[in-house]
């Protein structure tokens, strides 16, 4: 599967999930099961508590080449932590606002709240994370060209 | 100056006498004109090396987790140093984080009027050499071969001492007063603001123009007292997060995680800028978190012990605006 750069009206964006498993990965499942359409676009890995995605995930996944990233988690007050998510909650509004302020586009990186009652929710989530990276095209910038030295070695 | 330095010296011979401290971090002369070093007295006979002008750059706080660790268990004695505002406000923060015990240290605080660059001075002299320097309450003196030349002090500060409110440090244990600060109060900062309003793919050239002309030597990392970790993202091997390279996508990556590390803690001290030896103009990007965590957070650095650090802590009514509903 290679996209061209250059044909961005047939372009499909990769999106990399990181789902709770209490919550958004269940609401996932639920989606699932439920037979819910929505986009083939997203790549899970499931996560205990949103709270236990390292910005620095995030970051790596754009270098490796997703065109953005989404971290879900269970709405405020049902974290199976009781607090994973507010502390997420915190950390994600800075990293949103400092990528942003840098000049990646807030849409590559988006965030949301899913219970595992919510597959409709789920996948008109998903629809929509993929309409606005759609809109955004392929992310060249971030990426790591193949031709950096660890490659060629 | 002249009076400061003195009150320095003689509460350090104090201490040394009283056998209150066995260590005490403070500057010394530099090795080259308007520098100064960071210098380490454990003699009460060396005292006299101490000197305080405004060319004491250093933030003298990343000495202290590292000294910390040998003190585990015997902290009969403590240790002295030397405090700006912002150096003392790195140490707040290194107390809330545990990475120092206030009870092993002794402050003594000095009111700053700012840290000159002397870069500055440097480079409108035009290679002429310094024979000496000398300041006044408001402008640098400097002595060259054909007569004597003078900077007003306020035109050649650090952009991190420009808008800085907290020249009187918020923790020690004796203050000398230099000067009398009116109480200021820090707003966002006027070139953060500039930059949020380019255009996105404006602010994205400027920031992979600056982070592309880094050399990966880690000194804006080895210079902030916050970067205390043994092992560093950075270096880690298992896994390896980051390329050993100066690939353009691995600065990227080291410079936004460097930068997002210091969230809630950094307190703008600069000390990552002056060690910067490719001059990239980082306060550009570390700041905007500092007005970004006060603004959403009311939370500002170093000011307070008690506090907790604002991504240690969470409230209920936290704001959620970016968070995504579908449509």
């Amino acid at each position: 599967m290679k996209e061209s750069p250059n044909k961005t009206s047939n372009f499909e964006p990769k999106i990399l999930a990181f789902l709770c498993n209490w919550c958004s990965y269940a609401g996932a499942d639920l989606a699932g099961v439920s037979r819910f359409q929505y986009p083939p676009t997203v790549r899970v890995i499931r996560v205990p508590c949103s709270g236990r995605v390292n910005p620095v995930y995030i970051i790596k996944a754009l270098q490796n080449g997703f065109d953005g990233v989404l971290v879900s988690g269970c709405h405020p007050g049902d974290c199976h932590y009781i607090s994973g998510n507010f502390f997420a909650r915190r950390k994600f509004a800075l990293l949103k606002k400092f990528l942003e302020y840098v000049g990646v586009e807030p849409e590559r990186i988006q965030f949301s709240w899913v219970s595992a009652a919510e597959g409709v929710r789920f996948a008109k989530i998903i629809e929509k994370v993929t309409d606005d990276i759609r809109k955004c095209g392929p992310l060249t910038y971030f990426k790591k060209s193949n031709n950096s030295i660890e490659k060629v070695i | 100056m002249k009076q400061a330095e003195h009150e320095i010296m003689s509460n350090v011979e104090r201490l040394f006498a009283d056998k209150k401290i066995d260590l005490f971090i403070g500057y010394e002369k530099g090795t080259l004109p308007l520098r100064t070093s960071p210098c380490f007295i454990d003699d009460r006979n060396t005292v006299r090396r101490l000197v305080w002008n405004s060319c004491c750059s250093n933030n003298l706080a990343v000495y202290l987790p590292r000294l910390m660790l040998h003190r585990k268990g015997k902290n009969s004695k403590r240790i002295g140093i030397l405090c700006k505002g912002c150096d003392s406000r790195s140490v707040v923060e290194l107390i809330k984080e545990k990475q120092v015990d206030r009870d092993c240290l002794y402050i003594i605080g000095i009111s700053c009027s700012g840290i000159i660059d002397s870069s500055k001075i440097l480079s409108e002299l035009d290679g002429e050499g310094i024979l000496s320097y000398d300041e006044t309450s408001d402008s640098i003196v400097v002595e060259l071969a054909e007569g004597e030349r003078s900077f007003p002090k306020h035109e050649y500060l650090y952009e991190s001492c420009c808008n800085c409110a907290y020249a009187t440090p918020t923790v020690y244990d004796i203050l000398i007063r230099t000067v009398q600060f009116a109480p200021k109060v820090a707003g966002p900062d006027p070139n953060i603001t500039a930059f949020a309003h380019k255009t996105r793919e404006e602010r994205w050239r400027i920031f992979e123009e600056e982070t592309s002309k880094c050399i990966r030597c880690y000194a804006c990392r080895n210079a902030c007292p916050n970067c205390y970790c043994k092992e560093c993202f950075a270096e880690q091997t298992k896994p390896r997060w980051i390329g050993v390279t100066n690939d353009r996508s691995d600065l990227l990556f080291y410079h936004t995680m460097r930068i997002f590390h210091q969230a809630g803690r950094c307190v703008d001290c600069g000390a990552c800028v002056r060690a910067c030896p490719m001059n990239i103009n980082l306060r550009l990007f570390t700041r905007v978190l500092v007005d970004e965590v006060k603004e959403r957070f009311g939370y500002e650095p170093g000011v307070s012990i008690k506090e907790p650090p604002p991504l240690a802590t969470f409230s209920l009514n936290d704001k959620q605006e970016f968070m995504t509903e579908p449509d």
